[in-house]
C-alpha cells in the first residue's frame, strides 16, 4: 500500500487544531510556531502531491485511497486527486502558509484563532481531495462554520456580526439544497441499480434520467455556487470579505470561493451532465451579469476591501462562466483561473491588511503615498493589479484567455461584453494604485507607517512568485489541468 | 440465567442501586454524604451499564413476563442510553446546592431511569401505562424539587397539571384501543388496525396527544419552556434527552408494531406534526433571551427532526430516528451541564451573562461550542450525521417537501445557536476584566462534560458503530 499523503494533508491541520487547542492560551508564541509549522508541513506535501500529478498525467485519479466507512450506506473516506483539483490543493497549501505569516501579529486568543483558522484549512483540503458524495458535503459544512467565529470574532468591529452571519446563513442554505440533491441522487441510484452509495465515481455512470438531471441539476448546482459568489447570491461574498480579519479574508476569497465552484463542477455538472447541457444559457447568463456587473460595481468602490471583493465576484464570474460554455478552453480555463484568481486575491487582502494595519484606515480618498513607507506591499499590489487585468506575463492572461475563447465559441456577442470587465478592471485597479500608492501622502500618516516585518515580505514574495511563474510557463499548470478537462468532457459526452 | 430475568436485568440493578442509597445515607454526614451519593448513583449505574453491555446482549426478539416486555435490541439500546443519560445526570446533581446533599433526589432519579427503561421495552399497553407514570411522577416532584424557589414550584406544579390531563387522555385512548381489538398486546393489534376508520384515526389521535406531551411536540409543548425554564437545570437536562428518547421509542415501538398498515393516515399526522414541531420552536427560539428556555424550544424542534424519519417509515427511517436519539441525548445532556456548571457559579440563566465567557472559561465555552454546533447540525458532530440520515430517509421515502420544511428550519437553527456562541466569543463582560472572575469547574462537571464532548465527537466521525447499534434496533421492529 502506498503512503497515505492525501488523508495525511487532510487530518494534518485537525490534528494541529486540536494540539494548539490543549496548549496554554499564554503560550501564544509557541501557539504560532505550531501553526506555521504545519502550515509548512502542509504546503510541502501538497507540493509534492503537485509536482507527482504534474510528473505523470493521467487521466485516473491519483494517490487513491479509499477506507469504507460505513458499508452499509456506501460511505467510504475516498480520497484521489486529478488535474483539475490537484491545483486547488497547493493553492490551499499557499494560502494557508502564507496565511498563517500574515497573521503573526494576532494578539487577542490567537490559540483559538490558528485553530479555527485551521479547522477552515482541513475541511477545505478534505473537500478538493473527497470523491465521496457524503464526505464531501462533511468538510464542505466543516469550511464553512469555522467562518462564522473567525469573521465575528476577529473581524472588523463596524460589520463582524451582521456579515459573519449573513455568510454562514447563505452558505448554510445553499449547502442544504445541494445536499438534497445529492441524496436524491443517491436513491434514485439506488433504486435503478439496487446498490447504495456515496461513491461519486460510481454515480458519474449512475445514467440518471433527462427529466431528473433536469430538475435536479439547477439546486445541486446553484447551491454550491453560491459559495462561488454567482449572482444573484453573491451578495454575502464582499460584505464577509471586508468584515474578515486579513487572513481570513485570503482564505475565504482564495479558496473558500474556490471551494463553491469546485464543488459546483464536481457534484453539478459532472454528475448531472445533462442537467448542465439544458441549464447552460442560464448558468452563463448569470455568470455574464456577474463579470461585468460586479466590475461596475468595484469601480464606485470608497473601501479598498469592498473594491477587492467585487472584484473576487467578477473573477468568480468568468469561472463560471467557463464552465458554462461547456468546452475545453473554457473549462481548462476556469480551472486556470481558480488557482490564479486565489493566489491573486490573497495577495490583494494581504496588501490591503498591512495598509489597513498601519494607516487603520481602508477610504481610498483618504489614502496616498504609501508605497514609500511599503514599498514591497506597493509592488505586490501593483503585480496583483496586472494579474488582476490580465496582463500578458502573469498568470491572469494564462487562465483568462482560454476562457474568452471557450466564450467566443458559445457566443461572439458575449465574448465582447465580457471583455468589457477586463477594461474595467484595469481602470478600478489602477485607480486604486495610484489614490492609495502614489501622490501625496497625507500629513497624518508621516512617520507613522511602520514598516512591514520579514515575515510579511516572505508571504508576499511566495504568492507573486506564483502568479508571475504561472504567467512565463503555463505549461507548469495547463497540461495537468487540461487531463482534468478530459474527464469532465468525456462526462459531457465529448462536446 | 433465564430470560425473563435477562429481560429486566437493567432495572433490577438499579433497584438495588436505590435501596443502597435508601440504607446508607443516613450513615453518611454533610459534605461526605453529596460526594457519596453522587458516586454511588453515577458508579452504580455505569456498571449496571457495563455489566448489560457484557451479560445482557438481546439475541432474536422475545416476549417476558407473560408478553409485558419485549427483550429486543430496541429496548437495549435505548435502555443503555437512559442508563448513560442517568449517570451523567447523577453527576451533575452533585454539585447543584439544594439537590447534591438530598438522598431523594437521587432516589427520584433513580426510580424515573426504571420507568423509562421499561417504557423503551414494554409490549403491552397496561405494562406501558404504569411504565410511563413511573416516569413521570418522580419527574413531576425533581422538577418542583427546589421548594424555596418560586419558579421551580411552578414547574413542577405545570408539569403535573400538563401530565396529568394528557395521561389521562392517552389512557383514555389505550381503552378505547382494548375495546377495538380486544387485546392488550401490541403485536396482537395490528390485525384489528387495518385500514382507514374514524375510530382507528381518533385512536390515533388520544395517542399521539399523549406521547406528543412527552416528547414535547407542538402543540402539545406548552410546559416545557416553563418547565425547562423553573426546574433545576440537570433535571431539564434528562427530561428534555432521555425522558423524550423514550417517548420517541414507545412512539416508534406502537406505531410500527400496532399500526403498520394505517401508514399513509398517521404518516400524514405525523408529517403535520413534525412541521409544526419544527417551525414553531425554531421561530419562538429566535425569541428567547433566556439560555434554558431557548433550549426547551429547540428541543422541540428537535423532536420534530427526529419524528421527520418515524415519518419516512421505512427502515432507515427508523435507522435514522435512533442515531439521530443517539446524537441528540448526547448533545443536549451537554448543554444542559455547561448551563449548569456555567449557572452555579453566576447564578444565572440569562444569555446576557455568557458574555466574555471564553475569557472566563474557555475550555467550558469549546464544550458549548462543540454541543451547539451539533444542535445545529454541523460536521464533525454527532448532530450533523443524525440530520442527515434523517433527511437521506424522508429523501428515499419521496417526502420531498417535508425536507424542504426541515432544512428551512435548520438553518433558523443556526441563526439562534451562532446568536449564543457570539455571546460566548465576542462580547465582552462589564468592565473587560474576564481574568478576575473565572468559572471554576468542579470534578464531577468535567468528568461528565469530557465524556458527553468526546461522545460527539465519536458519534459525528466514526459513526459506523453507531449506525450498527442504530440498525440493530430498528431491524427488531420489523420481523
Amino acid at each position: 500500500m502506498q503512503f497515505p499523503v492525501l488523508s495525511i494533508i487532510v487530518f494534518a491541520p485537525f490534528v494541529a487544531a486540536v494540539i494548539m487547542l490543549l496548549m496554554k492560551p499564554e503560550a501564544k508564541n509557541e501557539i504560532r510556531v505550531t501553526a506555521l509549522s504545519a502550515a509548512v508541513f502542509d504546503l510541502v506535501l501538497s507540493g509534492w502531491v503537485y509536482y507527482q500529478v504534474y510528473m505523470h498525467p493521467s487521466l485516473e485519479y491519483q494517490f487513491v485511497e479509499k477506507y469504507e466507512w460505513l458499508p452499509v450506506l456506501g460511505i467510504s473516506l475516498n480520497f484521489g486527486v486529478d488535474g483539475m483539483s490537484a491545483p486547488l490543493v497547493l493553492l490551499t497549501g499557499i494560502v494557508m502558509f502564507t496565511g498563517v505569516l500574515i497573521s503573526w501579529g494576532i494578539d487577542d486568543r490567537p490559540r483559538e484563532f490558528f485553530a479555527f483558522l485551521f479547522l477552515l484549512a482541513g475541511g477545505v483540503f478534505g473537500v478538493f481531495v473527497s470523491l465521496d458524495l457524503f464526505m464531501l458535503f462533511f468538510f464542505y459544512e466543516i469550511a464553512v462554520f469555522p467562518m462564522y467565529l473567525l469573521i465575528a470574532i476577529w473581524g472588523w468591529k463596524v460589520t463582524r456580526e451582521y456579515a459573519a452571519m449573513k455568510l454562514t446563513l447563505y452558505l448554510f442554505l445553499g449547502s442544504v439544497f445541494s445536499l438534497v440533491g445529492a441524496l436524491a441522487m443517491v436513491f434514485v441510484n439506488y433504486q435503478n441499480t439496487g446498490v447504495i452509495t456515496f461513491d461519486m465515481l460510481a454515480l458519474e455512470k449512475a445514467g440518471f434520467s433527462q427529466a431528473f438531471q433536469y430538475i435536479w441539476f439547477l439546486p445541486t448546482f446553484m447551491g454550491f455556487a453560491i459559495l462561488g459568489g454567482i449572482f444573484p447570491f453573491h451578495n454575502w461574498s464582499p460584505d464577509g470579505h471586508v468584515a474578515a480579519p486579513t487572513a481570513v479574508s485570503m482564505f475565504h476569497a482564495g479558496v473558500l470561493m474556490k471551494l463553491g465552484a469546485f464543488a459546483a463542477l464536481r457534484v453539478g455538472i459532472m454528475l448531472l451532465p445533462e442537467g448542465a447541457k439544458q441549464w447552460a444559457w442560464l448558468i452563463f447568463g448569470l455568470a455574464m451579469v456577474n463579470v461585468v456587473y460586479g466590475a461596475f460595481i468595484a469601480m464606485i468602490q470608497q473601501d479598498m476591501k469592498y473594491v477587492i471583493g467585487f472584484s473576487s465576484v467578477s473573477h468568480m464570474g468568468l469561472v463560471a462562466l467557463g464552465f458554462a460554455t461547456l468546452t475545453r478552453e473554457g473549462i481548462l480555463g476556469a480551472g486556470l483561473q481558480m488557482f490564479s484568481h486565489g493566489v491573486m486575491t490573497a495577495l490583494f487582502f494581504a496588501a490591503v491588511g498591512m495598509v489597513y494595519d498601519r494607516a487603520h484606515t481602508r477610504q481610498i480618498p483618504e489614502l496616498g503615498g504609501m508605497i514609500k513607507p511599503l514599498p514591497w506591499v506597493g509592488i505586490g499590489f501593483i503585480i496583483g493589479s496586472l494579474v488582476s487585468m490580465g496582463m500578458p506575463g502573469f498568470s491572469g492572461f494564462v487562465a483568462e484567455f482560454p476562457i474568452f475563447m471557450g466564450v467566443w465559441q458559445v457566443s461572439g456577442l458575449a465574448a465582447i461584453l465580457a471583455s468589457l470587465s477586463i477594461v474595467i478592471t484595469a481602470a478600478y485597479v489602477l485607480l486604486v494604485v495610484r489614490r492609495a500608492f502614489f501622490g501625496e501622502m497625507p500629513k497624518q500618516f508621516e512617520h507613522h507607517i511602520t514598516p512591514i516585518t520579514p515575515l510579511d515580505k516572505v508571504a508576499i514574495v511566495t504568492l507573486c512568485a506564483c502568479m508571475v511563474l504561472l504567467g512565463l510557463f503555463p505549461g507548469l499548470m495547463a497540461p495537468m489541468v487540461s487531463t482534468g478537462v478530459e474527464n469532465i468532457l468525456r462526462l459531457l459526452g465529448g462536446a | 440465567m433465564s430470560l425473563n430475568l435477562l429481560a429486566i436485568l437493567p432495572e433490577i440493578f438499579i433497584l438495588v442501586i436505590g435501596i443502597l442509597v435508601l440504607i446508607l445515607d443516613p450513615f453518611w454526614k454533610d459534605e461526605s454524604r453529596r460526594i457519596n451519593l453522587g458516586w454511588l448513583t453515577a458508579g452504580g449505574l455505569t456498571a449496571v451499564l457495563i455489566l448489560s453491555l457484557l451479560l445482557d446482549r438481546p439475541s432474536e426478539p422475545v416476549l417476558a413476563w407473560g408478553g409485558m416486555v419485549r427483550f429486543d435490541w430496541l429496548a437495549f439500546v435505548f435502555k443503555m442510553f437512559i442508563i448513560f443519560a442517568s449517570a451523567i445526570t447523577a453527576l451533575f446533581f452533585m454539585d447543584v446546592e439544594q439537590l447534591g446533599k438530598r438522598a431523594e433526589a437521587y432516589l427520584l432519579l433513580l426510580a424515573a431511569t426504571i420507568g423509562m427503561c421499561l417504557m423503551v421495552s414494554s409490549a403491552d399497553l397496561v405494562m406501558l401505562f404504569l411504565a410511563i407514570e413511573t416516569t413521570s411522577i418522580p419527574m413531576y416532584v425533581l422538577a418542583g424539587f427546589m421548594l424555596d424557589d418560586k419558579k421551580s414550584t411552578e414547574a413542577g406544579f405545570k408539569y403535573l397539571l400538563f401530565g396529568a390531563l394528557t395521561s389521562g387522555i392517552f389512557l383514555y385512548g389505550l381503552s378505547l384501543v382494548y375495546g377495538f381489538s380486544g387485546t392488550t398486546q401490541l403485536e396482537n393489534m395490528r390485525s384489528y388496525f387495518t385500514s382507514l376508520n374514524p375510530i382507528s384515526v381518533g385512536v390515533l389521535f388520544l395517542l399521539v396527544v399523549g406521547l406528543g406531551f412527552k416528547i414535547s411536540l407542538a402543540p402539545f409543548h406548552f410546559w416545557a419552556p416553563d418547565t425547562y425554564e423553573g426546574a433545576p437545570t440537570p433535571v431539564a437536562g434528562i427530561l428534555s434527552t432521555a425522558s423524550k428518547a423514550a417517548g420517541l421509542a414507545v412512539l416508534i415501538r406502537l406505531f410500527i408494531t400496532a399500526f403498520p398498515q394505517v401508514d399513509a393516515n398517521w404518516q400524514l399526522i405525523l408529517a403535520v406534526l413534525a412541521t409544526l414541531s419544527m417551525t414553531i420552536g425554531n421561530l419562538v427560539a429566535l425569541a428567547q433571551k433566556n439560555l434554558k428556555r431557548l433550549l426547551a424550544y429547540s428541543s422541540i424542534a428537535h423532536a420534530g427532526y427526529a419524528l421527520v424519519g418515524v415519518v419516512a417509515g421505512n427502515e432507515l427511517g427508523i435507522k435514522a430516528v435512533v442515531y439521530y436519539l443517539i446524537a441528540y441525548v448526547l448533545t443536549n445532556l451537554a448543554a444542559f451541564g455547561i448551563i449548569a456548571a456555567f449557572g452555579r457559579v453566576t447564578g444565572s440563566d440569562e444569555i446576557r451573562a455568557y458574555d466574555g465567557m471564553s475569557r472566563r472559561a474557555p475550555y467550558l465555552a469549546l464544550a458549548m461550542l462543540v454541543a451547539f454546533l451539533s444542535l445545529s447540525g454541523m460536521p464533525p458532530f454527532g448532530g450533523f450525521i443524525g440530520k442527515v440520515l434523517v433527511f437521506a430517509a424522508a429523501v428515499e421515502a419521496g417526502w420531498y417537501w417535508l425536507v424542504i420544511v426541515g432544512i428551512i428550519n435548520s438553518v433558523v437553527g443556526v441563526y439562534y445557536y451562532l446568536t449564543v456562541m457570539k455571546y460566548v466569543y465576542l462580547y465582552r463582560m462589564e468592565g473587560e476584566n474576564e481574568e478576575a472572575h473565572p468559572i471554576p469547574v468542579t470534578r464531577p462537571y468535567a468528568i461528565a462534560i469530557v465524556v458527553l464532548t468526546i461522545g460527539i465527537i465519536l458519534t459525528g466521525t466514526i459513526f459506523a458503530p453507531w449506525f450498527g447499534l442504530s440498525t440493530d434496533a430498528a431491524l427488531s421492529l420489523f420481523f
